[in-house]
């Protein structure tokens, strides 16, 4: 402020929900609690993913595996996420990786029904086909029913990014900082275009997230374009 | 974690001002209030559009939306928010409300839809009005979906009372945050403890009221003695559907 002694009069000394000077003066923090949100989601997803695989593959293939997986993500499910951080603080300790483990589980819940409904859903004339082509297991696996499950599977990949980013929100309990941080300070200062700012960003990437997801898998499944989600 | 039973078994930590039993009375209490306010809305809304036969997208996306929108936010957006709203039981009623509908909605709009249109035709051949119809045939069809609707609000409701604890309100989230702020591991894990098996106890409960409702209806008539369609047959195709929109829900 160049004139000393008059008080300013903006959306920050108003304290107004929606404030433009407040993303212009903040905008380093807010990219690095965006940057940190972004990667605690692009973590969560790819060890998911990596786990669900074969967790979901044996489980279409052993009785006992799929009871197991179904029964375990049932309960999984059901513990409110500060309680599953806090009990899993113990064990893993006050960082990131608590929270990243979490909402590890709760993805891996998500994506491992998506697959198995997806797999069980494969028609089983076409694997009848491959098999009578000489297909070997692995190469069914790969180049037929995989494909195939790939849009029940994605359902599930949604669901798990989507609830994955507003998850996060309070692993900023967790030193694991994020969009939730800024939603923290917030409330904590009384401060509210952090708090809007913050949310709508969350909101924000959640849309965006879910929106790359249905490309990607319209990209990969091209042989079902036309064909309404 | 020896530390955890102790204090979970140490009967002052339950009796005493502000102890367990008080934080378990206010989840409790909040947890039921949000549920009551957003069936009172969800359910008849859900009746209307589902008999109507609008308003679909809204019903079957809504449950997106609410997954987008993290719950501790919202619940802060409220509290800075001026009166009547602020760190009160009306602000956290209605934030949990709020992520309450989406279950509801969807089941009950959904059992609607599904109900058997053999079944609905039949009702409009023997004169029933459109309530007579809702009321007599479209209703009893929809109540496995609809009871399972309420069984994923309730998980719901409970887990996301928690959060009321972080924004300087009551029930066992604030057990949780104070052990946090005397890093204090025991109670953080106790705290959480409790929460867990809060949720799974509910879980469990309404999973039984769901099973023993599904059993009296299939015994014959339930509480729809003029229902046209026998009990029997219909009621396992809504409960496998029941089993798709649940998931679907979650």
């Amino acid at each position: 402020m160049v004139h000393a002694g008059s008080v300013a009069d903006n959306c920050l000394v108003r304290n107004d929900w929606v404030c433009p000077l407040y993303v212009q003066t903040r905008s380093a923090q807010i990219v690095e609690a965006l940057q940190q949100h972004v990667s605690i989601l692009l973590v969560t997803l790819a060890v998911s993913v990596l786990l669900a695989l074969p967790l979901a593959v044996l489980a279409h293939r052993t009785a006992w595996v799929r009871a197991f997986v179904l029964g375990a993500s049932t309960v999984v499910y059901t513990i409110p996420s500060l309680a599953m951080f806090s009990l899993l603080l113990p064990v893993i300790g006050f960082n990131a990786s608590t929270v990243v483990v979490a909402l590890v589980l709760y993805s891996l819940t998500v994506l491992v029904r998506g697959l198995v409904s997806g797999l069980d859903a494969v028609p089983g004339e076409a694997v009848d086909a491959a098999v009578g082509m000489g297909y070997g297991r692995w190469r069914l696996l790969r180049e037929v029913q995989l494909p195939l499950a790939l849009p029940t599977a994605f359902a599930g990949l949604r669901i798990a990014a989507v609830s994955t980013v507003a998850l996060t929100t309070i692993g900023f309990l967790f030193d694991s900082g994020g969009l939730g941080n800024l939603v923290n300070q917030g409330l904590t200062s009384n401060f509210r275009p952090e708090v809007l700012t913050a949310t709508v960003l969350c909101v924000v990437l959640a849309v965006l997230v879910d929106l790359l997801l249905v490309g990607l898998r319209r990209w990969l499944t091209p042989w079902r374009r036309g064909v309404a989600a | 974690m020896s530390g955890v039973a102790d204090y979970l078994l140490d009967p002052t930590t339950w009796t005493r001002d502000d102890g367990l039993l008080d934080r378990l009375v206010e989840h409790l209490g909040i947890s039921a209030l949000a549920l009551l306010v957003a069936a009172v809305v969800a359910i008849p809304v859900g009746l209307w559009l589902g008999h109507v036969g609008r308003g679909g997208f809204v019903a079957l996306n809504i449950g997106g939306i609410g997954r987008a929108v993290p719950t501790y936010a919202l619940l802060v957006l409220l509290v800075l928010m001026p009166a009547p709203f602020g760190a009160n039981v009306p602000s956290f009623t209605l934030a949990l409300a709020l992520f309450t509908v989406p279950p509801l909605l969807t089941n009950t709009w959904t059992g609607v839809r599904e109900a058997d249109p053999a079944a609905v035709d039949a009702g409009r051949g023997l004169g029933m009005s459109g309530w007579q119809l809702l009321r007599r045939v479209e209703l009893p069809m929809a109540m496995p979906l609809l009871l399972s609707g309420l069984r994923l609000a309730a998980v719901q409701v409970v887990a996301t009372t928690t959060v009321v604890g972080l924004v300087g309100g009551g029930a066992l989230g604030r057990v949780i945050i104070t052990g946090f702020a005397s890093q204090d591991t025991r109670l953080v894990v106790a705290g959480a403890a409790l929460v867990a098996l809060l949720a799974l106890a509910t879980e469990a409960g309404f999973g039984a009221v769901e099973r023993r409702a599904s059993r009296r209806s299939r015994r014959g008539g339930g509480d729809a003695p003029e229902d046209p369609v026998p009990g029997g047959s219909t009621d396992e195709g809504a409960g496998t559907s029941a089993q798709g929109a649940a998931q679907a829900a979650r």
